[in-house]
């Protein structure tokens, strides 16, 4: 490689954008609660703990979204029982989640409580069906995006050839168009799920008691004693989107290769 | 019915009918959305009531206080700064990876590139405010370095930290366009430049960058336009100095209960973003138009004249209009004069 000043730039420049991501893990093995450099300790003395309450955590989204119906506060996870580690009396009355919680965390109004206790009319359920339709739409233009490439790289003449005796496009679908951008829509498939899985604003703004993991990760930001948790947690996500990714970019180099095509870029 | 049915079976019947699904699944969800918003911006809101007489009132409070002033400018501010500052680092990347990278290379550059975008981008931001805090890596180092004595304290909890955030989640939008258009370059265009007597710094200055142009101008819309409106960001590192808009819309809508004034909010920034920007790429035209006929100087004198112009009117505006129609004749009169360029100034060389 020539240009030396250009290369350190761009590698430097590489090492920024990798920054957040390198340091996930270092803080997720880190035994303060506190997160700072130096670093207290390096044990894994503390992974297990927090790994074992971001299995509760996760477990209670998926709880949250298919039980389909409202919390009691005696299904929450430690964190919305109130700072002071003990359950919160059982109203027995919905409507009051809501104060009960902004009354135990240690920040008034926490977005995340008001999230989970906002007495609404609609369940957990209909609430889950807006943002997946609102996730749907988000991810629309990516899918759009991946499936183009799949099919401008497409070799036109095998749908032709294959068109020629019956002169029906229906028919060819599924014998030669699909298993030729198979790999696009498999790419495409593990994008949105990836999207879906980390999208952020669409599920906060809709949840309502019913978080998702980020919904969730938001409202525990505000707790600082439960840092190595977050860290916990957010390197499962980032691991998971990074092998939801690279698995995906194998399925479109795969659909690359088979189209006969020489590579030309990422997903975007 | 028989032309119906010959429509439908037509190339362009067929592409139609496939693509009609999607089509009116995304316009339906942007579209209604859209609508309530506008529709609620007419509204007014008493506690939990909702008042369905038309008004402009919420149009006429949202013009007029100054605090949701001095918030849209601020976003305006860090959504430039952001993308000045992502467009800047982004371009020697982009160039290195068209230029400097082997072929075989340019995806798997590219690939590495898109990975921290496509994590979680809660976590991303919530690991800067790890990292720009008093007593995170960035001070650790720079004091263990000998550097500094005391932490720095301006990089966290205000605009600085901000724009330090945007600028890292949105560098693969900028990177992907610029890379795109420098790809496309004709390479024996440079080599003709250089055979012909230019020098290296030269080519790069009258063919590349020209050339280059229309995917910088990608990049700056898909960077600013995106950013003026981020809550996660300003939530979390930007601490008081750095509220931007959207958290004021967010606050009016589940915090104080008035669902029309953050619909008004809303509706106002989302025309204000497009008029700001359809002003910056017509001035950019006319300038550059003006760079080429007239000389450098000539460009530069409009340009610092107009801004000039723009701060009088909005600092001697208010006492002598009132905040709202200061505001609006100012949009108005921006905005004729952008589509009096549109029509008039001929695209230049960089294609803009």
């Amino acid at each position: 490689m020539k240009a030396r000043p250009l290369t350190l730039f761009a590698l430097l420049y590489l090492f920024v954008l990798y920054a957040p991501i390198l340091l996930l893990p270092l803080f997720a093995f880190n035994d303060g609660t506190v997160i700072a450099f130096p670093l207290q300790g390096f044990t894994l003395g503390m992974v297990r703990p927090p790994a074992g309450d971001a299995g509760a955590a996760f477990g209670h989204a998926q709880f949250a979204d298919h039980r389909g119906e409202r919390l009691a506060p005696g299904d929450l996870p430690r964190p919305f029982r109130g700072a002071r580690g003990n359950a919160l009396p059982v109203s027995g009355q919905g409507g009051d989640h809501g104060f009960h919680h902004a009354a135990a965390g240690p920040a008034g109004g926490d977005r995340c409580d008001l999230a989970s206790g906002r007495a609404d009319a609609a369940g957990p359920r209909k609430r889950l069906w807006s943002i997946i339709l609102g996730h749907t739409l988000l991810c629309i233009p990516f899918s759009i995006a991946i499936l183009q490439g799949s099919f401008s790289n497409m070799d036109q003449s095998l749908e032709e050839a294959a068109d020629r005796p019956r002169r029906d496009a229906v028919l060819d679908l599924p014998a030669v168009t699909l298993p030729l951008v198979a790999p696009g829509i498999v790419a495409s498939l593990l994008i949105c799920f990836t999207i879906s899985l980390d999208e952020f604003i669409i599920a906060f703004f809709l949840s309502g008691n019913a978080p998702t993991l980020p919904v969730y990760l938001w409202g525990q930001l505000r707790f600082p004693a439960r840092l190595p948790m977050i860290m916990a947690l957010g390197t499962i996500l980032v691991v998971l989107s990074i092998l939801l990714l690279i698995v995906a970019e194998t399925f479109r180099r795969r659909g690359l290769r088979r189209a006969g095509v020489k590579d030309s870029g990422g997903f975007l | 019915m028989n032309a119906l049915t010959r429509a439908l079976r037509s190339e362009g019947g067929k592409g139609l009918t496939m693509v009609s699904p999607p089509l009116v699944y995304a316009l339906l969800l942007l579209a209604a959305p859209l609508a309530t918003i506008i529709l609620f911006s007419f509204w007014t809101q008493n506690f939990l009531e909702i008042d369905r007489t038309f008004t402009i009132a919420n149009y006429a409070e949202a013009l007029s206080d100054p605090l949701y002033r001095e918030l849209m400018l601020r976003s305006l501010r860090i959504s430039a700064s952001v993308t000045a500052v992502t467009v800047i680092l982004a371009f020697p990347v982009a160039y290195f990876i068209s230029f400097h990278v082997r072929p075989d290379r340019k995806s798997l550059w590219l690939f590495l590139i898109t990975i921290p975008f496509w994590t979680s981008y809660l976590i991303r931001v919530f690991l800067w405010r790890v990292i720009l805090a008093f007593d995170g890596p960035v001070n650790g180092t720079l004091i263990g370095l000998g550097i500094i004595d005391e932490p720095l304290t301006f990089i966290l909890y205000n605009v600085n930290a901000v724009v330090i955030t945007l600028a890292h989640a949105f560098a693969p939008f900028a990177i992907l366009p610029i890379f795109v258009s420098l790809e496309k370059i004709d390479r024996s265009l440079l080599e003709a430049a250089r055979d012909l007597g230019e020098s290296k710094a030269m080519t790069f200055l009258r063919v590349t960058l020209p050339l280059a142009m229309p995917g910088v101008l990608a990049a700056v819309l898909i960077v600013s336009i995106p950013t003026v409106g981020d809550y996660v960001t300003p939530r979390l590192v930007g601490g008081s100095g750095g509220t931007m808009i959207a958290n004021m819309i967010y606050a009016q809508i589940f915090d104080l209960n008035d669902r029309p004034m953050g619909a008004t909010l809303a509706v106002l920034a989302m025309a204000i973003v497009a008029l700001t920007l359809i002003w910056g790429i017509s001035r950019l035209r006319f300038w550059l138009w003006l760079a080429e006929g007239w000389g450098l100087w000539a460009a530069l004198a409009a340009a610092l004249a107009e801004i000039a112009a723009i701060r009088a009117f909005f600092l001697l505006g208010p006492a002598i209009l009132g905040a709202p129609a200061t505001v609006l004749g100012l949009l108005a009169l921006a905005t004729l004069g952008s589509v009096l360029i549109f029509v008039m100034v001929p695209k230049g060389r960089a294609g803009i």
